[in-house]
């Protein structure tokens, strides 16, 4: 059972570092529903006291999920994904060339990717924020309905980017897979 | 029976503000930037930081710097204001939605006469 050190990375990418972020975001929507319960911050003994320890652990991870997941995409498994095909090479090889050569999977690069690309970077610099009001606001959280409406408000948008670009990114490899480089023999064939 | 504590009533907003509006004017500029280095090719090649990742490269880090920026500068003016927060609010979510739309393809080529 082999795997190319493409197809690795690019997993990791996408169901390790994305995959996870987006769970992440979920989790964090669910810890600022429950935060944003009137009883909850009520009962908050000292508004100003710094986060328990497990949730500033679980959003300095999210965030860093959320980073590393578009720098390894952007700074990694993009420019595999784009390299010019030379002239006669196997276009498999070249997932944006394989999919513009028919106009039957063009879209998958002129609308799909062109959109992943870029509005995954949304979902970060909202998650970043969120985790920053969570782990530093927390007596203005306490205090303003408003801020808790308008963060939850960007952690549903830091959401829906990550699950738009994680979505697009599975389809689109499922169509044109980022392949090549060495190959990892990840088991022996009993065979 | 559990004691209830009353919560301060006015800790400043002025620093989540901050947080809040430069976030959404990061991702308005990540739409705007993607936008118009789709449109102009000496801006894309302005932005083509790394050769290998092309103008995305130039996109995302001159936004980052920019919220980054934006972030600091608001901060600082904010550290220990009370700002109307729904206002800030409404300005941060039209930004922001802007920022989505830009980033959709469609509206994109709308907005470059495509």
């Amino acid at each position: 059972m082999e795997i190319t050190l493409r197809e690795l990375v690019t997993s990791i990418h996408g169901m390790l570092f994305g995959g996870f972020f987006l769970l992440a975001l979920f989790g964090a929507i669910v810890l600022l529903l429950d935060r944003s319960n009137p009883a909850q911050i009520a009962g908050d003994a000292s508004p100003s006291q710094p986060a328990p320890r497990w949730q500033t652990i679980y959003l300095i991870a999210m965030v860093a999920l959320g980073w590393t997941a578009v720098l390894s995409g952007t700074y990694i498994i993009y420019p595999w994904y784009r390299a010019v095909a030379p002239a006669g090479a196997d276009l498999a090889l070249y997932p944006k060339f394989l999919l513009t050569s028919h106009p039957s999977t063009a879209g998958w690069h002129n609308f799909g990717m062109e959109w992943k690309e870029h509005v995954a970077w949304i979902a970060p610099m909202a998650g970043t924020m969120v985790a920053w009001v969570q782990l530093k606001h927390r007596a203005a959280w306490n205090a303003h309905r408003p801020i808790r409406t308008t963060v939850l408000g960007f952690a549903a948008v830091a959401f829906l980017a990550a699950a738009i670009a994680g979505g697009w990114g599975a389809l689109i490899n499922k169509k044109a897979p980022v392949q090549g480089g060495q190959s990892i023999q990840l088991m022996r064939s009993a065979k | 029976m559990t004691e209830i504590k009353l919560v301060p009533q006015n800790p400043a907003n002025g620093p989540v503000a901050a947080a809040v509006l430069s976030c959404a004017v990061g991702c308005f500029l990540l739409g705007l930037l993607a936008v118009v280095a789709d449109g102009s090719k000496r801006l894309a090649a302005t932005l083509n930081f790394y050769r290998p990742s092309g103008p995305l490269s130039g996109v995302t880090t001159v936004t980052i710097a920019l919220w980054i920026v934006c972030w600091a500068v608001l901060a600082a003016r904010w550290r220990n204001k009370t700002l109307a927060f729904a206002r800030v609010s409404a300005f941060a979510f039209v930004f922001l939605a802007f920022g989505l739309l830009l980033t959709f393809p469609p509206f994109g080529d709308l907005f470059l006469g495509r």
